[in-house]
């Protein structure tokens, strides 16, 4: 479905401070994919990202959307089919709008006409979908985002994506900001999300249990380059030392990130 | 809860009506002269009324820019006279004095989208891109009244003129003139709301607060920016075509210090209630503005008291400003606190 070709990205090109934070990456992504990302801090996990949602366009390689070329196409426009999820819960909700609007405002991608939708049909929709949270928002809809705590923006701003039907969900992080407990609530609530309703999606950790643990494939970056893409049985039976052994393997280095071999669990 | 205590300050401003008839009680026993103080005070609320209304459409314009878009947008500056010069050539050259009014909004509009291109095609901060439009405003106003810095309108037909002359006999002029303005303002102030609550309108409302979260849905936000702005402008005109047929005449300097009286309006507004709801949002916006034209009033016809000239009522307007940003972020702080405190 997503097939990206030989990207590389350099950042501040010619210049002393030049930085390849992408090496030649090649990836497929399946329909129905959930992909986990692990890597070191600077592996290039987020230029990733950001390459494929087009927040900056890559310095060679194309990217391709259902064999459509979209390695030019502008970030809004590629925002119909990708619905992404940041570290920082506030990026995912406007603050000083209610519940209900920001609801409305993410309920369909695409141009915003003049036409009125949030009526109480809509409303009774959303009240309905709020449910499934189990946090209580569904009675207070008309109250401003702003009011919510970080987990329950980041769980909005979840429920808000996967109504939104996007071809690709990209997690960057998206509980890497929040408490132990709402991390793992948020967690159990994108798994759940993505496995019920059949959602393609690649999310970012930098823990190495949560990527073993979700997921049906996962990939470990270092460097700017995809050095392990583990999917099927063989991630099943997958362990943190296993992982590490098979990172010394391909690089003969040992993993020494502190950050990604400590586990919150 | 610094709240309270500022809120009550307002509320006395509130109740000018009371504080007038003081000052008129007073005056008339230093004086003996009660008939013509009255006469003057209730023209004189009557006035504050009727500018509060026309400046009010501005204000709403300046509202959605600096408030809902955070686009701070000095194009303001030039399209309040560059609507009153439209409106005011036109009556001149004899057109439809509506088709003139909606030519002004066009005119507005034209300007905002200007701006909105600088800023979003050229990636020039917003303050520049309307400074620049702004002072390019100044010589387009100027050719649009013929090479003339002032077009005077007192023997023209304007809608005004119109309107009186429709209800002669029936009701004062002075009061046509207000009932007129208060169904204009009201008009343009539940026409916003509606807006405000399109799938359009909504997505403007996120805008100012958040682009990633709109770029996400898809939403081209040059576009978005280039429509709220134009709307902004376009509001401002209107403002700047009505203020021209009240005054009975067009001027080019007429918008200066606009912007700055937009915001010590939409300032003075948030201070009376606060809300999430559009419908109360624009309407503090007008009595905003209202307050904000008593204030200058006071200002001009009592300020001699204490030596105040009209020429220092811009130096009051900022200083109305400043003590606003003042009291705000006091605010901010203490709710800050207040949230701190929770978390803990």
């Amino acid at each position: 479905m997503i097939r990206l070709e030989n990207i590389t990205k350099v950042f501040n090109q010619g210049t002393v401070n030049e930085n390849t934070a992408l090496r030649g990456v090649n990836l497929r992504v399946k329909e129905g994919d959930f992909i986990t990302i692990v890597g070191s801090n600077g592996a290039g996990k987020t230029t990733l990202f950001n390459t494929i949602s087009g927040s900056f366009h890559p310095t060679s390689g194309s990217i391709f959307f259902n064999d459509e070329d979209v390695t030019r196409m502008p970030e809004y426009q590629r925002a119909k089919y990708i619905g992404r999820i940041f570290q920082d819960p506030l990026l995912g909700t406007a603050s000083n709008m209610s519940l209900e609007d920001n609801m409305m405002i993410c309920y369909k991608k695409g141009f915003k006409g003049l036409k009125i939708s949030l009526n109480n049909k809509m409303r009774h929709k959303f009240r309905e979908e709020l449910k499934v949270l189990d946090m209580g928002l569904e009675e207070r809809m008309e109250y401003n985002v702003q009011l919510f705590s970080g987990g329950q923006r980041q769980a909005l701003t979840l429920l808000m994506t996967v109504l939104s039907h996007p071809d690709l969900i990209l997690l960057d992080e998206h509980t890497a900001a929040l408490d132990p407990k709402n991390a793992a609530l948020i967690l159990e609530l994108t798994d759940k999300f993505i496995i019920e309703r059949k959602l393609t999606a690649m999310m970012i950790t930098h823990n190495m249990s949560h990527a073993i643990k979700y997921g049906n494939r996962i990939l470990m970056m270092h460097k700017g380059e995809i050095i392990l893409d583990i999917s099927g049985e063989e991630k099943k039976s997958l362990t943190v030392e296993g992982l590490v052994k098979k990172f010394y393997d391909v690089k003969h280095e040992e993993l020494t990130n502190d950050e990604l071999l400590m586990s919150h669990e | 809860m610094g709240e309270m205590n500022y809120s009550l300050f307002f509320i006395d401003t509130f109740l000018l009506e009371r504080t007038l008839v003081y000052i008129v009680i007073m005056q008339f026993f230093r004086r003996g002269s009660l008939q013509v103080e009255i006469i003057k005070d209730i023209t004189m609320i009557e006035g504050i009324f009727v500018e509060g209304l026309i400046y009010g459409i501005m204000v709403l314009g300046v509202f959605i820019t600096f408030r809902i878009l955070d686009f701070p947008d000095l194009t303001v500056d030039g399209s309040f006279p560059l609507g009153a010069a439209i409106m005011a050539t036109m009556i001149i050259s004899g057109y439809n004095v509506f088709f003139a009014l909606a030519a002004a909004f066009m005119g507005g509009i034209a300007a905002g989208v200007v701006t909105a291109v600088i800023h979003n095609r050229l990636k020039v901060p917003n303050l520049l891109a309307g400074i620049l439009t702004m002072t390019m405003l100044w010589s387009v106003n100027i050719r649009i009244m013929g090479n003339r810095a002032n077009l005077p309108l007192l023997k023209n037909e304007t809608i005004l003129t119109d309107i009186v002359s429709w209800t002669e006999g029936i009701i004062p002029s002075d009061y046509t003139i207000l009932i007129f303005f208060f169904f204009v303002a009201m008009a343009i102030k539940f026409s916003l709301d509606l807006f405000f609550r399109t799938d359009m309108g909504l997505t403007l409302g996120a805008l100012g607060n958040n682009e990633q979260m709109v770029i996400s849905q898809g939403v081209n936000i040059n576009v978005m920016k280039a429509i709220g702005v134009g709307l902004s402008n376009g509001l401002v005109a209107v403002s700047g075509a009505f203020a021209a047929q009240y005054q009975g005449f067009a001027d080019v300097g007429l918008g200066t210090g606009i912007v700055v009286t937009g915001l010590a309006s939409v300032m003075i507004g948030e201070f009376i209630f606060t809300s999430n709801k559009i419908v109360v949002l624009t309407f503090r916006v007008i009595i905003g503005s209202i307050i904000y034209k008593a204030i200058m009033y006071l200002g001009r016809y009592y300020g001699y008291h204490i030596g105040l000239t009209p020429n220092d009522l811009k130096l009051l307007a900022g200083l109305l400003i400043i003590a606003c940003l003042m009291i705000a972020q006091g605010k901010k702080r203490n709710y800050f606190r207040r949230w701190k405190n929770d978390q803990a």
